[in-house]
């Protein structure tokens, strides 16, 4: 018997106007798996991050994520996934504390302020809980805001690049919250444009570009050394095809 | 926890927000005392029709004063993407329609009421005999604009023209609350109490009812990409 992936993508199409972001995209995830996206600016990964976590419809295509058919099931979706992105979705006029918990009321979270408490100090923030978000540095925020994405207890989590705007020390610290998240219980799906930082805790590495996905392949079989030649090769050639 | 009390968790939240800032109901009050201050100037004291000129410059004051809470109701849900954040929660998109929309009541029902006061002074308003009649007034007014308010905020916010966008949609939308408004509390000015004003009311209520559920239905629509 077979079972479905957590991520399946067929023919995904997005348009904008008449510009397509997204052209015939595929995809498989699965469950517990990490995969990291890579592709330059304008390759359609934060399009796909928003498609597969609810945020934005298909134009084509089918889209299952958790065994869940979007846009129809998009509703029950929302419970299971957790989206970490370069913005952080916090207030900035609220409290640390107050942000989680505010949250947590739209989420429903059983024991909530324990919860929240927890999450602060897995984050490192309980030192900071009270003070207002907009006093907090980027690094500061991008933690919260993965306490945030954690307080349901999602099995899906989408990172539409977390890296980015974040010094050497907080991006440190945020790879370090991002490992204790990948237990293998977890399907992460984490785009980047950064290679280093991409390849450090995935499982299955893709490149992305042009709407597309043009490379797939296991960590294993992938040659860090070589992975950046790989990778403009593969940008490289998307771009003459367009040309 | 329910479908109301998680609407009444973003509203608290924007009115913990603006207790912070104090942005919002301060620059609204103080445009609304500066209207009803330069409507002042224009009138000449003594004038025979001041009666039937003093409803139409208080609520001048509110719309204009009300419109400068509405530009910014979504407006702070744009900062770090919240409103994102917002529309990622698992939750009717009617519960974050009424969420935004009982913060805005909140505004605009104490601008309402403080403008109210600052304008009773003015225009020598018996304050004792009107306010309760006009708080009534008020507050439905209050409901039909932050209802219908909310829905084009909604729209307006993504926009760089926002600010004028959001007039040209609410303004032609208002008028029936605007005149009913306007004709029930002239007769409560003018000593007749609410009763002689009570079919405007009546416009009122209904305009409430009709728009709110409008609005919460419709309200999908505008905030999905």
């Amino acid at each position: 018997m077979t079972t479905l992936p957590a991520i399946r993508v067929r023919g995904l199409w997005k348009y904008f106007g008449h510009f397509a972001a997204l052209r015939g995209l595929d995809l498989d995830v699965e469950a517990g798996r990490f995969l990291t996206i890579f592709g330059p600016n304008g390759a359609g990964k934060t399009t796909l991050m928003k498609v597969l976590s609810t945020q934005s419809g298909a134009s084509e295509g089918s889209v299952v994520v958790g065994g869940v058919e979007l846009p129809r099931g998009a509703g029950e979706l929302r419970r299971r996934i957790g989206v970490i992105s370069h913005n952080t979705y916090l207030y900035p006029q609220l409290s640390a504390y107050e942000n989680l918990v505010f949250y947590g009321r739209m989420y429903q979270v059983p024991d909530l302020r324990d919860r929240a408490m927890s999450l602060l100090e897995e984050v490192g923030l309980v030192g900071r809980m009270d003070d207002r978000v907009a006093t907090f540095s980027r690094g500061m925020e991008q933690r919260l805001s993965i306490a945030r994405a954690l307080l349901h207890q999602p099995d899906l989590m989408f990172l539409d690049e977390p890296y980015t705007g974040l010094d050497q020390h907080a991006s440190r610290m945020l790879r370090d919250v991002l490992e204790t998240l990948h237990t293998g219980e977890r399907t992460i799906v984490l785009t980047t444009h950064n290679l280093e930082q991409g390849l450090e805790m995935c499982d299955d590495v893709a490149i992305q570009v042009r709407g597309r996905m043009v490379y797939r392949e296991p960590i294993e079989s992938v040659d860090r050394a070589s992975f950046e030649q790989t990778y403009f090769d593969y940008v490289g050639k998307e771009f003459r095809w367009d040309s | 926890m329910g479908f109301l009390s998680r609407s009444w968790a973003i509203a608290q939240k924007d009115i913990v927000a603006e207790l912070r800032t104090r942005e919002t109901v301060i620059s609204m009050l103080l445009f609304g005392f500066l209207v009803i201050l330069i409507f002042n100037f224009g009138i000449e004291p003594g004038l025979r029709e001041e009666n039937l000129v003093k409803p139409g410059v208080l609520w001048a004051a509110f719309t204009f004063a009300g419109i400068l809470g509405l530009n910014r109701s979504f407006a702070q849900e744009k900062e770090n993407d919240c409103l994102q954040g917002l529309l990622l929660c698992p939750v009717d998109r009617a519960v974050i329609y009424l969420g935004k929309f009982f913060g805005n009541l909140v505004f605009t029902a104490i601008m309402g009421v403080v403008v109210f006061i600052f304008f009773s002074v003015l225009y020598n308003v018996d304050l004792v005999g009107a306010l309760l009649p006009m708080v009534l007034i008020l507050l439905l007014a209050s409901v039909g604009f932050s209802s219908v308010g909310t829905l084009f905020s909604s729209v307006s916010v993504g926009l760089k023209t926002r600010d004028v966008l959001l007039s040209i949609l609410l303004f032609p939308v208002m008028v029936p609350v605007i005149l009913a408004a306007a004709k029930s509390s002239a007769r409560v000015l003018d000593g007749d109490g609410l009763g002689a004003g009570s079919l405007w009311l009546g416009l009122l209520v209904v305009y409430d009812v009709v728009f709110l559920a409008i609005s919460v239905m419709v309200f999908d629509y505008t905030v999905e990409e």
